[in-house]
């Protein structure tokens, strides 16, 4: 067979209707950005809680936030979404049997955005925890020596100004976030990566479909870099630069 | 920037283990009580008959990964140096070029890249019949050299960035003395600038290390037999969810620790000026 690049690549195969694949992809697309967006709020939900409970927590509660951080870690991504994916939902499915509803049925979605929501959260946990110790303490200490209880602080004091010392880590784990959906394909749920390899696999056209999905990951990963950009030009308007 | 590179490094990737010192606390002994509980569990209620007579299998897996792991940390790094010193003094189509190459590998996931790499070269190569008839193509077969090109390219792009911060770290004066002595361009490199920015770069490479080990299982999707594809095997064969699934988890989570503890033994090797 004759390699004639012009022939090689067919831009038919893209179009947005059905002959095409191109609204495959982008639904794709779409439940990636929707796993990336479910699972980075979880984190950081998950991450802040853990960052207090590793500053403030209790004996035990540090022990145990530590055990979380350090297994989530240093076990691959690949096996955390693994164990989790089929203990999760078997987990609950075995749950809502002893309750006798019978088995429920877990949509890969929010199965999805738990997994890399458990993931995200031990790292936004490092992130902010580094980003809290930042804050100058007398700032915490006057807010507590005006009689704040510990959520008016943590909302008015400890949030906002540690928030610009963890912006770079936390916009570095969207970017992972956004990319660490892909690792969803091995688990069956159709992001961007499964379904580009669904769709290549049926027409043969593997560069083609590889590489459009990668300008899509790509173009997504430039324009998060264009708003992560804006939002730290605004979170730092106060701070003295020193260049 | 090289800060910040390594405190996201360190949020992602495990670089330091607790200490021994302080570590038996009241506390911590009744915790250890309720963890050795979950363990006994384990091992009672779960079934681990198969594990004998897979227990080759996994140690092959084992060797398979560290493989992966070593040769494409070693190729990554040789790339990684040119990538970070263009990108500090190079002329500026190169200077684009290894910007580029870094923006793109590290703005797509790596398993759609091994999927390139695989299924894209892999389905293109046969297309050409000098490509067949070379010497190369028994090895273009085979999926691993796909799997090494991948892990290569992707911790070649990280590590670049990381070198990026370490040579436009090193302190100017130090290569203005070196220039003041007379030293050519390519000893003032071979002599004062790479040690100097490799030795910088050191902390976040222990941890860029861990994130690899991390992404070799990936490999598994292209038919590369590590660990973590026996695994899998394994549970096909024994129709079993979890127990194989928690004998990977602590295989790599000993492996993250001998790799931690190899780069604390060589760090502390290097002296260091303490003030």
């Amino acid at each position: 067979m004759a390699a004639d690049p012009a022939s090689l690549i067919d831009w038919g195969l893209l179009a947005l209707d059905p002959p095409g694949w191109g609204g495959v992809l982008l639904a794709g697309l779409m439940n990636s950005i929707k796993i990336a967006i479910g699972g980075y709020s979880l984190g950081l939900v998950l991450g802040t809680g853990g960052a207090f409970g590793k500053l403030y927590g209790g004996p035990v509660t540090k022990d145990l936030m530590e055990v979380y951080t350090t297994v989530v870690r240093a076990v691959p991504e690949l096996v955390l979404i693994l164990l989790l994916y089929y203990a999760g939902t078997d987990l609950l499915n075995r749950l809502s049997a002893a309750a006798g509803y019978g088995s429920v049925d877990i949509s890969g979605l929010v199965a999805g955005i738990f997994v890399i929501g458990v993931v995200q959260g031990a790292y936004a946990t490092e992130v902010i925890r580094g980003a809290i110790r930042a804050v100058p303490s007398g700032q915490i200490e006057a807010a507590r020596a005006f009689g704040m209880s510990p959520l008016l602080i943590l909302r008015r004091v400890t949030l906002p100004a540690m928030l610009p010392h963890a912006l770079p880590g936390l916009s570095n784990l969207w970017l992972i976030s956004t990319k660490d959906t892909a690792l969803l394909a091995v688990v069956g749920f159709s992001e961007l990566t499964l379904v580009t390899r669904q769709a290549a696999g049926t027409t043969k056209a593997y560069m083609l479909f590889f590489c459009a999905a990668g300008v899509l990951y790509l173009a997504l990963t430039l324009v998060s870099n264009l708003i992560i950009r804006f939002i730290e030009a605004r979170a730092r308007r106060g701070w003295v630069t020193t260049r | 920037m090289t800060s910040e590179e390594s405190t996201i490094v360190e949020a992602t990737a495990l670089t330091r283990l607790p200490s021994a010192r302080g570590f038996l606390k009241p506390h911590r002994l009744a915790l250890m009580a309720v963890a050795a509980a979950i363990v006994f569990c384990a091992v009672w209620f779960l079934r681990w008959d198969w594990l004998p007579e897979y227990a080759g299998r996994l140690a092959n897996g084992v060797v398979v990964t560290l493989l992966m792991l070593v040769s494409t940390c070693l190729l990554g790094f040789v790339l990684a140096v040119p990538i970070g010193l263009v990108q500090v003094t190079g002329p500026w189509p190169l200077k684009l070029l290894a910007k580029g190459f870094c923006t793109i590998i590290r703005g797509t996931p790596l398993l759609l890249q091994l999927w390139l790499l695989y299924y894209g070269l892999g389905s293109l190569f046969p297309q050409f019949p000098a490509i067949r008839q070379s010497f190369l193509w028994p090895w273009l077969r085979e999926a691993w050299p796909y799997g090494v090109a991948a892990l290569t390219i992707s911790f070649a792009a990280y590590e670049g960035e990381v070198m990026r911060g370490a040579f436009a770290g090193v302190p100017a004066g130090e290569l203005e003395a070196a220039r003041a002595f007379g030293m050519s361009r390519w000893k003032v490199f071979r002599r004062i600038w790479l040690p100097r920015a490799v030795h910088r770069a050191l902390p976040t490479l222990s941890g860029e290390t861990v994130l690899q080990l991390k992404s070799t299982p990936l490999v598994a999707t292209i038919t590369v037999i590590d660990v973590y594809a026996v695994v899998s095997k394994i549970r096909q064969m024994t129709f079993l969810t979890y127990e194989p699934l928690l004998l990977l988890a602590l295989l790599y989570l000993c492996l993250t620790a001998l790799l931690v503890l190899a780069f604390r033994y060589f760090e502390n090797k290097i002296p260091t000026r303490s003030a």
